[in-house]
């Protein structure tokens, strides 16, 4: 079995965001940009699965503008065997509807019988892509799962579905699958991994490649800003006894919360 | 004035507060309101101007694709202007993929929607919660999902009408196994109106389970965490708030031994009231509290607990 990985680079989440003059977007100087956290669980699934021989080969598709090729190497390191950088400058700003017709043109493409993305990216907090993608292929999904099991043709994923609920579902591949944290943890590429990485091939790819046109984003951004300052608050000051005291007081009197 | 569709949330105890909130927030948007309510047969409590009731053994449980069935068909059904769903784990499985299938624009985490010369416009966090911006979506219908809280919602009362709705469901992709309960009998995170955290200066799980369960628990709050206390193992990743947890937004939150990193502030920031307790007079938290006390947690929090029980 090939199993796709949808990777996406996204600022690092200790960015401190600014705003761009126009308000169009936030200011991309100096930003450091890394793998989304949830794709490395997304890819590290795809690796555990290829350690257990249950799938062959693992794909990295991503996505992505400047410096996405090191992402993609980063994970070509940590053990996928392929990527595909889809560099396409008329998906910036894309809606998530195109993002996905483009991806599951790839999936396609690459033949692969299983894809696995992130939960979100933390740069949109979209999360929409993968449910998407799978409507568009016709196959069923599986999201935000914290457990995965493959046996043959079939899946067993246990998926959040709020509440503190957790379901356990089954099915048949091919499958698009999006992982939370709770699923693994990352491993860390290697020196030889990064050595080998350097001879893997990445293939280079347009929408167009995918017979997808992209137009005007159905979806549209304006009017950027940062979040509004807290107003002040105070500290309280004396023994713990008083200040615990004070606190309680505040909360039922004062803020009205309790 | 748009046709509003609203997927209306309801549990044991009837439609919950955030179906009332999207049906505030629709009656402000003016136009027919309809509301879809999976997996009952009533409508009473949700003033509607129609509720479209689908129940059946497939809906007895949550699955995607009656869901999904079910929402093209009330969508066939009403032909709304406007779709609002709340923005929880349900709505991010199902409406992307109803959009996919409309071809239409979807918007998630909606914390505004307005109406402004015809157009409905939304305001959403991005990159969690450290920008935001305004959202408008050029198809019809435009779906949008909001957060919890971020509506008033109307008053309890009697739908116009009720109607049973057709859905054709074919064989689901996928067979609902089990569903897993949650351990205690505790609100989800991102819905919780109390939440109190504890960060890495819990030291331990059973610091954990001594000091912010327990103060949690007197005042029927929701547990939640730092990604500090949850990487080091001393509670689940499902009780983590932050960029790469939940994004939260209550009445109060105490946050004890959290230093407030910034992906821990994106995720609380919004919060109503922020009380902080930390030994550092110069962590970061104290900048975005309402209220702050200096001082340790093992002190602070088992009498805070007392005080409050």
């Amino acid at each position: 079995m090939k199993i796709g990985v949808l990777l996406k680079q996204v600022p690092a989440t200790d960015t401190r965001i600014k705003i761009n003059a126009g308000g169009t977007g936030i200011e991309t100087g100096g930003v450091k940009l890394e793998i989304n956290p949830y794709d490395e669980h997304a890819l590290e699934e795809a690796l555990k699965l290829k350690d257990k021989k249950i799938a062959k080969q693992v794909v990295i598709i991503s996505i992505g503008g400047k410096g996405n090729d090191q992402r993609i190497r980063d994970g070509l390191a940590r053990g996928a065997d392929a990527g595909m950088w889809i560099n396409d400058p008329s998906l910036e700003g894309a809606d998530s509807l195109t993002v996905a017709k483009v991806l599951a043109g790839a999936a396609k493409a690459e033949g692969v019988e299983m894809l696995i993305a992130g939960k979100q990216a933390v740069d949109n907090d979209n999360a929409q892509v993968p449910a998407m993608v799978a409507e568009i292929l016709g196959w069923p999904q599986a999201l935000v799962i914290s457990e995965l099991s493959v046996d043959g043709g079939a899946f067993q994923a246990t998926r959040d579905i709020g509440g503190g609920l957790r379901q356990v579902v089954k099915g048949a591949l091919p499958v698009v699958l999006s992982a939370d944290k709770a699923l693994n943890t990352p491993r860390y590429a290697s020196l030889p991994g990064i050595m080998k990485a350097r001879r893997k091939p990445i293939a280079k790819k347009t929408a167009s490649d995918f017979g997808v046109a992209v137009g005007e984003p159905m979806v549209a951004d304006a009017n950027w800003s940062l979040p509004p300052e807290r107003p002040a608050g105070r500290i309280l000051d004396g023994e713990p006894a008083d200040v615990v005291a004070e606190l309680v007081n505040l909360l039922r009197t004062e803020a009205k919360v309790l | 004035m748009p046709g509003i569709l609203i997927l209306a949330d309801h549990d044991a105890g009837g439609f919950k507060t955030t179906a009332l909130e999207l049906v505030g927030k629709a009656r402000e948007l003016g136009g027919p309101v309809a509301a879809l309510a999976i997996g009952t047969a009533g409508g009473e409590g949700l003033p509607a101007d129609l509720v479209l009731t689908v129940d059946g053994p497939e809906f007895a449980d949550f699955n995607t694709d009656p869901w999904v069935a079910a929402l093209a068909a009330a969508v066939e059904k009403v032909q709304p202007d406007v779709i609002l769903a709340t923005a929880n784990m349900i709505a991010r499985d199902v409406m992307p993929r109803l959009a996919a299938r409309l071809g239409v624009g979807l918007a998630c985490d909606v914390v505004e929607l307005k109406l402004e010369g015809g157009a409905v416009v939304g305001r959403r966090p991005v990159y969690g919660g450290k920008a935001l911006f305004d959202v408008t979506i050029k198809s019809s219908p435009a779906i949008f999902t909001a957060r919890p809280n971020a509506f008033v919602p109307v008053a309890a009362g009697s739908p116009g009408g009720v109607e049973a709705l057709t859905v054709g469901v074919s064989a689901a992709l996928v067979q609902v196994v089990e569903t897993l309960e949650p351990a205690g009998d505790v609100a989800d995170l991102t819905e919780a109106s109390l939440i109190v955290a504890g960060g890495r200066a819990v030291k331990s799980t059973e610091g954990f389970d001594q000091l912010i369960r327990p103060l949690a628990a007197a005042i029927g709050a929701s547990p939640g965490a730092s990604r500090a206390a949850v990487d080091a193992g001393f509670c689940p990743h499902s009780e983590q708030v932050g960029q790469t947890g939940k994004v939260v937004n209550p009445s109060l939150y105490i946050a004890c031994g959290i230093s407030g990193a910034i992906q821990h502030l994106a995720g609380m920031r919004t919060s109503k009231v922020i009380v902080a307790v930390n030994k550092d007079a110069d962590a970061p938290i104290f900048q975005f509290a309402s209220y702050g006390i200096v001082g340790d947690i093992f002190t602070i929090c088992p009498m805070l607990t007392e005080a409050l029980k």
